[in-house]
């Protein structure tokens, strides 16, 4: 049997990128304006911020004290060789407020409730939920995506303070159980490093990295087609989009960050 | 076996459309990629009528039902629902709009995640209804749909009957000017699919609701064209066969795309189109 190859047209692949890429802005504006727009589903909010955040508690505390240690162990070698091993506790300090914290629990988040949202309303579209829904008079994208949204960048933003807390918390047990450094040299160099705009970025991202999360989570759901099979791609295709996303939009956020605020 | 009562038994009472029809389709069509699946269809359904639509597998039935509820927008032509054009309207208004219409999907849809109550009193529950108003009408409604020992089970918990019946009771809690019911006896076995049917016949003999039923099975429709709701027994009775005109039943039938029938039973039974003959044979 002759192996038959489909030929894809790469102006179809760019227009089918095109509709994808208009497909999500809209869904995110009308999430976004539905924040304006009675009823607000509060409840449904709060349970999501329970999911979300309570949930990925233990992975991110994990996480934020792994990356911390490790952070601290890396640099320390470095260190050492020029004498400047009091310096662990600025880098850790640095590394972790301004990028590993948010970045690491933002792809954790994004690993797990990405394909969380995209697999639970995959179920609900190929079910016809979502159908039922707008048929019973509601709006799904002010029932499901909106509450999963504010959700999200409300307890990212919690979630990256205590895995900074913890990495900071991790360094510290390098620091001071391996490299011998006395509590006081590492939190007064952990503190003194840092300054306005380092935790300005710090904080800024995980509310944008929340909501990229959810919207991307929420589009790949909504937009499921294929059965339960759709619902397992859109669940793949949501992790990586989201994770992809958070690495752009974490470099352009930096770049734009430091092009306002001036190099250090 | 007799279906029991709802305790408000007052006919729905429908605004008039400009038109007169509870649903009306002028020259409808939608086609999906290459495939065109209804190609032009027209045809009304009048207030406190039942019509019955049938078609082979991916004749467009189902597509049918979600354009008139506006989950779906025609490629061309015009759909009134309640005397509103649905083509015309944004998802905002149809929010509005669909809260006067009820719609039993072909595998119930009920909400995995919600208890049988939540289901049912969904609509009551984004309406802000109070909590013990919800509960009375959600048990009255499991009642007549004979559930009411579900009311906390999960759909998982439920047979394929159950969430049909419960997918009932949730189209018919705010007592909808109309109802779509997207093969409502599919997949069931005989007695169900009776006490199914029996339902759907008192919705249109006591509560005078217009409904468009998209079924497979001939014998449901026929059923219903030959029976009649009684009031006084609670149960359906078969009518005499010189009044089977007297039922508010009409049947529909699809064939590629266009509309090939449209009639009552006596025209459906003594049709000479081959097709329609080798169909209800």
């Amino acid at each position: 049997m002759a192996l038959e190859l489909e030929l894809i047209s790469p102006i179809e692949v760019a227009k089918d990128l095109a509709l994808a890429v208009q497909e999500y802005t809209l869904l995110s504006a009308q999430s976004v304006a539905n924040f304006f727009r009675r009823p607000l589903y509060m409840g449904d909010m709060l349970q999501q911020a329970d999911l979300i955040g309570v949930g990925s508690l233990p992975i991110v505390v994990l996480t934020g004290l792994s990356v911390g240690a490790l952070l601290a162990l890396n640099a320390a070698s470095t260190l050492q060789r020029f004498g400047g091993i009091t310096l662990i506790g600025q880098l850790v300090s640095i590394g972790m407020v301004t990028e590993l914290g948010p970045l690491i629990t933002g792809l954790m988040v994004a690993g797990r409730n990405a394909s969380g949202m995209a697999s639970e309303l995959g179920s609900m579209i190929v079910t016809e939920q979502i159908d039922a829904m707008r048929a019973l008079g509601t709006d799904p994208t002010k029932k499901l995506i909106t509450p999963r949204i504010g959700a999200t960048a409300f307890m990212l933003f919690f979630l990256t303070i205590i895995a900074d807390l913890l990495g900071l918390i991790g360094g510290f047990a390098v620091a001071h159980l391996i490299f011998g450094l006395n509590s006081q040299q590492y939190w007064t160099s952990v503190w003194q490093i840092l300054v306005f705009r380092d935790v300005f970025t710090g904080l800024i991202k995980p509310v944008l990295f929340g909501f990229i999360i959810a919207t991307v989570g929420c589009y790949y759901g909504m937009s499921t087609r294929g059965g339960t099979q759709g619902v397992g791609r859109s669940t793949t295709q949501a992790v990586v989009a989201a994770s992809v996303l958070i690495l752009i939009v974490d470099f352009f956020v930096t770049k734009l960050i430091f092009a306002i605020f001036g190099y250090r | 076996m007799p279906a029991p009562t709802l305790p408000s038994e007052n006919p729905v009472v429908s605004v008039a459309s400009p038109s007169g029809h509870a649903i009306e389709f002028d020259n409808v069509r939608i086609a999906f990629d290459e495939k065109v699946v209804l190609d032009g269809i027209s045809f009304h359904l009048a207030h406190g009528e039942t019509k019955a639509v049938f078609g082979v597998a991916g004749s467009g039935k189902s597509t049918m039902l979600k354009l008139a509820m506006g989950l779906m927008r025609p490629d061309s032509g015009r759909i009134f629902v309640l005397g509103e054009e649905v083509t015309r309207m944004s998802e905002q208004e149809l929010f509005e709009l669909r809260r006067r219409v009820g719609i039993v999907f072909q595998e119930s849809a009920l909400f995995d995640s919600l208890r049988v109550y939540e289901n049912v009193g969904f609509r009551l529950t984004e309406e802000g209804t109070p909590a013990d108003e919800i509960e009375r009408r959600v048990r009255e409604v499991l009642r007549f749909v004979e559930l009411e020992r579900t009311y906390n089970m999960f759909p998982s918990e439920l047979s394929g009957g159950m969430r049909r019946r419960v997918a009932i009771a949730r189209a018919i809690i705010t007592e909808p000017e109309v109802i779509l019911y997207d093969s409502p006896t599919g997949g069931l076995d005989p007695v169900t699919s009776n006490t199914i049917v029996e339902l759907i016949m008192k919705q249109r003999d006591v509560y005078k609701t217009s409904a468009l039923m998209v079924t497979h099975r001939l014998q449901d429709a026929f059923t219903m064209a030959t029976h009649q709701f009684d009031k006084a027994t609670n149960q359906m009775v078969a009518l005499p066969k010189g009044q089977y005109c007297e039922v508010a039943m009409s049947f529909l039938i699809l064939r590629d795309g266009k509309v090939i029938f449209d009639g009552d039973a006596h025209q459906l039974a003594t049709s000479r189109d081959d097709y329609i003959r080798e169909y209800i044979s």
